[in-house]
């Protein structure tokens, strides 16, 4: 739900409005400094996966150890001298999660319908109990013998005799046709 | 690894060559389902019944059903 709040919020607004949305989250890695509580320090470049905005302001990695080191000078000459498993680890280092893995399923759709119903049934309480409780008395047009006089009169008035309800009364044999 | 370059231009084109025609086509069939399924019809039934219409039977008959305030009923 979070990936579907922030996907309104694009590239226009600022950063800080966009990590305000998606809170800090499980952005940090190997990160140089440590932060002491959940809060992101905005005036350094950010990373995020998010499927709107593919390519962020820094890569996963900042600290690189000594074989990530060589790697990226490897990265520097021709890339066909990369094997396939160095390719994987050089985009591991650049981000944290692949499309296919950003886009996972979750159950969350589960809480979602089950919530829905919850307040279904709250809701119904309460219409339940505002029928009982608020409601003035019905007026007396509802009463069966209103009604019937009503539609008795309709039909005398000979109302949409063409089409619609008087046309529908046979008024010789006093029935409906 | 060696895919076929994707088509870069003239989509809307494309899109535009195959939808509008069946656009066009199901508006007319549209317009000719009400015109014969509903307009015909609702014609030909208000036609019928002003055919057989006698004006100052009905008037006579609501007039005896009471529903009239300016016109008393028959026998008063």
């Amino acid at each position: 739900m979070l990936h579907l709040t922030t996907g309104r919020v694009g590239c226009l607004l600022s950063k800080q409005a966009v990590v305000a949305l998606t809170g800090s989250g499980a952005r940090m890695s190997s990160h140089g400094h440590h932060e002491v509580s959940d809060s992101v320090d905005m005036s350094q470049p950010m990373y995020w996966d998010r499927l709107d905005t593919p390519l962020p302001d820094r890569p996963w990695k900042d600290v690189l150890d000594s074989t990530d080191k060589s790697l990226k000078q490897k990265e520097k000459g021709p890339w066909t001298a990369l094997s396939k498993e160095e390719k994987i680890a050089l985009y591991r280092l650049k981000f944290n999660l692949t499309y296919p893995e950003m886009k996972r399923p979750s159950h969350e759709w589960k809480t979602v319908i089950g919530g829905m119903f919850i307040v279904f049934g709250i809701t119904g309480l309460v219409v339940f109990w505002q029928c009982h409780y608020v409601y003035p008395p019905q007026p007396p047009t509802f009463d069966e013998e209103w009604q019937a006089k009503q539609l008795q009169r309709m039909l005398d008035m000979r109302t949409n005799p063409i089409e619609g309800l008087s046309s529908q009364w046979d008024y010789k044999n006093k029935q409906w046709k | 690894m060696s895919l076929a370059k994707p088509a870069m231009r003239g989509l809307l084109g494309k899109r535009l060559r195959f939808h509008l025609p069946i656009a066009f086509a199901l508006s007319l069939v549209a317009a000719a389902a009400f015109k014969y399924g509903v307009t015909g019809p609702r014609k030909q039934a208000y036609a019928d019944f002003y055919k057989q219409y006698d004006t100052t039977k009905e008037f006579n008959n609501m007039r005896d059903a009471g529903v009239f305030e300016s016109v008393r009923t028959t026998g008063e």
